[in-house]
């Protein structure tokens, strides 16, 4: 793994969060994407990147919700319906 | 306006979602579970101020956010700014670099997904400070736009780009530790040659 030689590459990098965020502008993505089609080791940055948040996003999201949980918020809409707008 | 009536039609689909960041934002089950139930009950009692055609589940996100904040925050007692310490950028890429390597073939998710197992990615996550936990909750595990998390959270766009670009690092050294402790890379930085780096 090198470091980013050129003031293009620490630039990229410095935008790295925004990219896969979806925070730039289309103008400033085009700009990304063409410096990543000649730099290797910036695209290798970014895929790692890109990978990490997916893993992350569906490793942090697929928690079983307790089996009384919907049950329990769906009395709540109930006892609210009939009553003053309070609960219990 | 919204119709009260039309809440648990329209919002229940995302019970499950606001269920799993609650358990990455309270760590424990008891709590996440108060937690999801009271954002719904909120949701529903002041349903008449959501604007039909917004973002519903953003919507659900931000009750939830403040009310986490306002009332599970107070009760963990955490100084409120807390240091990561410096960690260099792109911690995990440039330490995993030779494993990356060495799995000709398999995309980087396929060796990714392989070598982190669930529960230490969640524990790298629910270890964060408050400050870095909740930017990194909303923009990497609900997607959400660095706007709408710098209104759920009250902060400005600058700073939630901070917070998570730190929050973010620090998971990662976290998640190597673990691939250390667990053996699956070598201790040793890249560049060595090219040797077998897993055990």
């Amino acid at each position: 793994m090198t470091e980013p030689q050129t003031s293009d590459c620490a630039e990229t990098i410095r935008e790295l969060d925004m990219f896969l965020d979806g925070e730039l502008s289309d103008q400033q993505r085009d700009a990304i994407r063409h410096h990543l089609d000649g730099c290797m080791d910036c695209l290798g940055a970014f895929d790692f990147h890109a990978e990490l948040k997916i893993v992350v996003a569906e490793k942090c999201h697929n928690d079983e919700m307790p089996p009384g949980l919907m049950g329990k918020i769906e009395r709540c809409f109930a006892i609210d319906f009939d009553g003053d707008g309070q609960i219990g | 306006m919204a119709d009260q009536a039309d809440f648990a039609d329209q919002a229940m689909q995302y019970a499950p979602q606001l269920y799993s960041s609650a358990l990455r934002m309270t760590r424990n089950r008891a709590d996440a579970e108060d937690l999801v139930q009271e954002t719904f009950l909120k949701g529903f009692r002041s349903f008449d101020s959501f604007t039909d055609g917004t973002n519903l589940r953003a919507w659900l996100f931000r009750i939830m956010t403040n009310t986490y904040i306002n009332k599970y925050r107070a009760k963990q007692r955490r100084p409120d700014e807390t240091d990561l310490g410096e960690i260099e950028d792109l911690y995990l890429y440039k330490n995993l670099g030779t494993l990356q390597d060495s799995s000709i073939g398999r995309s980087a998710e396929e060796s990714l997904m392989e070598l982190l197992p669930d529960d230490e990615v969640k524990a790298a996550l629910e270890d964060l400070p408050d400050n870095f936990r909740l930017p990194v909750i909303l923009a990497d595990v609900e997607g959400f736009a660095y706007k709408e998390i710098a209104e759920m959270l009250d902060i400005p766009i600058g700073t939630v780009m901070s917070r998570l670009h730190r929050g973010r690092k620090a998971m990662q050294k976290a998640l190597h530790e673990y691939a250390l402790v667990r053996g699956l890379v070598a201790a040793e930085p890249a560049g060595d040659g090219g040797q077998e780096n897993t055990r």
